[in-house]
């Protein structure tokens, strides 16, 4: 009996983890809570001047962004490790790249796509203007699956380990540093009025170096962790 | 005449040879220390711009260069390790990283000490300072994957992984003068143009470059020595080598 195809094994992967992932909606909840508790420190740490808030505004959704995609990392791998699904992944006929591409795939539609929706009203509160709300949303979007492909090297390459989230924060974060450059530089310039051009299409050149590394280096990681 | 190029490759035989070599390199380190900063204090010309207080470039330089130089090392090491399966080059790699990571300390620190006179700021966001503190964070990571795994060869190809894919920062570093406009000054020395600095200061930096070099390799092989001693202590060679090594 033949198993799945390419296509199939991504879909069927991605199928199984957004299943999971439904039956346990608190794990998911709690990222996207953490990302709006995080974004609405900075009012009350920093002062509610409007201006001052206008002008940080970018910076605090996209670093909140970061740290929330960092805390849900720990649910990519860790429990298929803990049941052994996951070494029966390795043992899969089907390239391991691909697998991963379909958990990575699944994650960003769990844990970054709401950020990707709700920063708008975040940025609202903030009091960013309306071509900022849209470059800001235009932005996570682009940038939010590098983050989910990068942070899945840093979750293989700690599974099982002690330290935990912050072991992975340290050693993904510094990747991530030019998507939370340009990301936040394109809100910037949205709303002071120059052209986000250069800054999105860097973005989308690092999804797109992302894509095609990330999930390869991720199935090397993988199988050092596991062998 | 077979050469055996991976005699050295067991650390059984590398042991004393690095041990052989530490000496020697310790004191060219020491030797060109010596002559790089009396050079670069005594003998090269009072800046036309800066004044004096350019001279921190004999230190600022030399450790900006080696950070780059034992990143690339140290990623070449890993993959090394993690293609041909060799134990000691990933003893290697963990021995180059507190060095380098210690290198760009001292540039970022020496960068600000320098940057406060000339720029009037501790600390810029420009492309190549950010790029720079982003690598000591590499070398962190580096040195943070190895120490929480157990198993000493999950950790070392974890991190070996980790330290190739930390690679692709040096090149933005190296280009990240020419890429963006920046307040770091541009490439004063290239492979193709003569350089753009007076004949005696170049001598310093590069004697100076060399210093560090010499330094990083006799660090490394004393580290590499430890590491050595603590991963193969259950091999029976260690006793007779700790044996001639106390005799002679």
């Amino acid at each position: 009996m033949r198993g799945p195809g390419l296509a199939g094994i991504v879909g069927g992967v991605i199928v199984r983890d957004l299943t999971l992932a439904g039956r346990r909606p608190v794990d998911v909840m709690t990222a996207v809570i953490f990302f709006v508790i995080v974004v609405s420190l900075f009012p009350l740490a920093v002062g509610p001047e409007s201006r001052t808030l206008a002008t940080i505004a970018p910076g605090v959704v996209w670093v909140a962004a970061l740290l929330a995609s960092m805390l849900s990392l720990g649910r990519l791998f860790n429990a298929d490790y803990a049941d052994g699904t996951l070494e029966q992944m390795l043992l899969a006929p089907q390239p391991l790249s691909l697998i991963v591409l379909g958990k990575v795939a699944a994650h960003w539609l769990v844990a970054g796509a709401p950020l990707v929706l709700i920063s708008p009203l975040l940025g609202l509160q903030f009091g960013l203007p309306a071509e900022g709300l849209a470059m800001l949303a235009l932005a996570l979007l682009l940038g939010t699956p590098a983050l989910s492909l990068v942070g899945a090297l840093g979750a293989a390459l700690t599974i099982g380990v002690r330290g935990g989230g912050a072991l992975v924060s340290l050693l993904v974060l510094p990747l991530c540093v030019p998507v939370l450059i340009f990301g936040a530089g394109a809100v910037e310039a949205a709303v002071s009025g120059m052209d986000a051009g250069a800054h999105l299409s860097l973005l989308g050149a690092f999804l797109v170096m992302a894509l095609c590394f990330g999930p390869w280096v991720t199935a090397a990681a993988l199988r050092i962790a596991l062998d | 005449m077979a050469v055996n190029w991976f005699k050295y490759s067991s650390p059984a035989s590398f042991y004393p040879l690095a041990g052989r070599l530490i000496p020697w390199f310790a004191a060219a380190a020491a030797v060109f220390t010596v002559i790089g900063l009396w050079i670069g204090f005594f003998v090269a010309p009072t800046d036309y711009q800066q004044g004096e207080a350019y001279r921190i470039i004999y230190i600022h330089v030399p450790a900006a260069w080696m950070s780059m130089f034992v990143y690339l090392v140290m990623a070449a090491y890993a993959a090394l390790g993690i293609v041909f399966n060799t134990r000691l080059s990933g003893y290697m790699a963990r021995a180059l990283a507190p060095t380098g990571a210690m290198f760009t300390f001292v540039a970022l620190w020496t960068g600000a000490l320098w940057g406060r006179p000339m720029w009037g700021a501790w600390w810029v966001w420009d492309a190549r300072l950010t790029s720079e503190l982003i690598l000591l964070f590499l070398y962190l990571g580096f040195i943070a994957l190895h120490s929480a795994i157990d198993d000493p060869r999950r950790a070392a190809r974890a991190s070996g992984l980790l330290a190739i894919v930390g690679a692709v920062n040096v090149p933005i570093i190296y280009f990240s003068v020419q890429w963006w406009n920046t307040l770091h000054q541009g490439a004063s020395i290239s492979l193709t143009q003569a350089p753009s600095m007076a004949k005696t200061m170049l001598a310093g930096m590069l004697v100076m470059a060399v210093a560090a070099w010499c330094y990083t390799v006799a660090v490394a092989l004393a580290r590499v020595r430890c590491e050595i001693l603590e991963r193969e202590r259950h091999a029976d060679w260690i006793g007779d080598a700790l044996a001639r090594e106390s005799r002679s």
